[in-house]
């Protein structure tokens, strides 16, 4: 399976991303965000980090860059596309997927591991998980997710909420959202669900020894799902 | 011809910053203050003499970048 990790000016999770998605068998190549044209890929992936120096609105100036007229192509047309915290912010503000993020609601950044609770399986990313709730990292300064009463009611009857923070058991409420979010969102899906958004880094967690492997987890199911 | 814009979070949004600096204010004894929301002011100057064009042209840039429509209003406040 072929993957593609977009970099942008800033980005700073696109070779951790390489280095896990190529762990569990993708073929992976790195797209410079000047590049017009996407290598063939089943994935494309837009990495954490803190492009064009977060000026604006963070993901604002990316959203606009030459190789993000390919990739909205290719999430138009069905194709996977991944945006993890900065990643996640580049796809709102290109419009793939509803809401925005705004500043954490106690104006920290937040650099820690999370629990998710996974609530949508009807999908190539989630699909045959064995586990509902998973331990990723978070560590942003803008993921307080915020959309409009009309668009919350929108993703919710089309079941686009991919994640939600919860405690370990997978109870969601107040204690355990980190930033503010709006019912504790923590990833969103498009319409379709082919795109993926979420704040959380999956790619932090792929070694046993240094910080768990519930990351290892989601990548294999996720490329177990795209074969 | 230079254009200005004035971009502010929509009433319903959230502004920590605004609430911080609101504090800070009645910290330093300014306590008439109801309530502060920031936002961003943008002065540019574009190739174009015609007021309304000029106008239209920043408008359009509010649309499509300068503001997120989700939870940012812009206003263009000047011509000159």
């Amino acid at each position: 399976m072929k993957s593609s990790v977009i970099t942008f000016p800033g980005s700073n999770c696109d070779r951790d991303m390489d280095v896990a998605l190529t762990k569990f068998g993708f073929k992976n190549k790195m797209v410079w965000h000047n590049d017009q044209e996407l290598p063939k890929s089943d994935l494309i992936v837009l990495p954490g980090g803190f492009s064009y120096g977060d000026y604006l609105r963070c993901g604002s100036m990316a959203s606009k860059s030459k190789i993000m007229h390919s990739v909205i192509n290719f999430a138009k047309s069905g194709g996977l596309v991944m945006g993890i915290c900065n990643g996640f912010q580049i796809l709102v503000e290109s419009g793939l997927v509803p809401g925005v993020l705004l500043r954490n609601k106690y104006l920290q950044f937040i650099c820690k591991n999370v629990h998710v609770k996974v609530d949508n399986k009807e999908n190539t990313f989630f699909k045959n998980l064995d586990k509902k709730v998973l331990e990723f990292h978070i560590a942003h300064n803008e993921g307080n997710y915020f959309c409009t009463n009309d668009q919350l009611k929108e993703i919710e009857d089309n079941n686009q909420i991919a994640i939600y923070y919860c405690d370990q058991n997978g109870n969601t409420n107040d204690q355990v959202n980190p930033n503010g979010s709006i019912k504790n969102i923590a990833g969103v899906f498009n319409k379709e669900k082919n795109v993926l958004a979420m704040m959380p880094h999956p790619e932090r967690m792929i070694d046993e020894s240094l910080s768990g492997e519930d990351g290892s987890i989601f990548f294999k199911n996720l490329l177990n799902n795209i074969k | 011809m230079k254009v200005s814009a004035v971009i502010t979070l929509k009433k319903d949004v959230l502004d920590p910053q605004g609430k911080v600096i609101h504090e800070t204010l009645d910290g330093m004894g300014f306590n008439s203050v109801n309530e502060v929301r920031q936002g961003k002011y943008f002065e540019i100057d574009v190739k174009e003499n015609d007021p309304k064009k000029a106008k239209d042209l920043v408008e359009d840039m509010c649309k499509k970048l300068l503001a997120n429509l989700v939870i940012e209003n812009y206003k263009i406040i000047e011509t000159q």
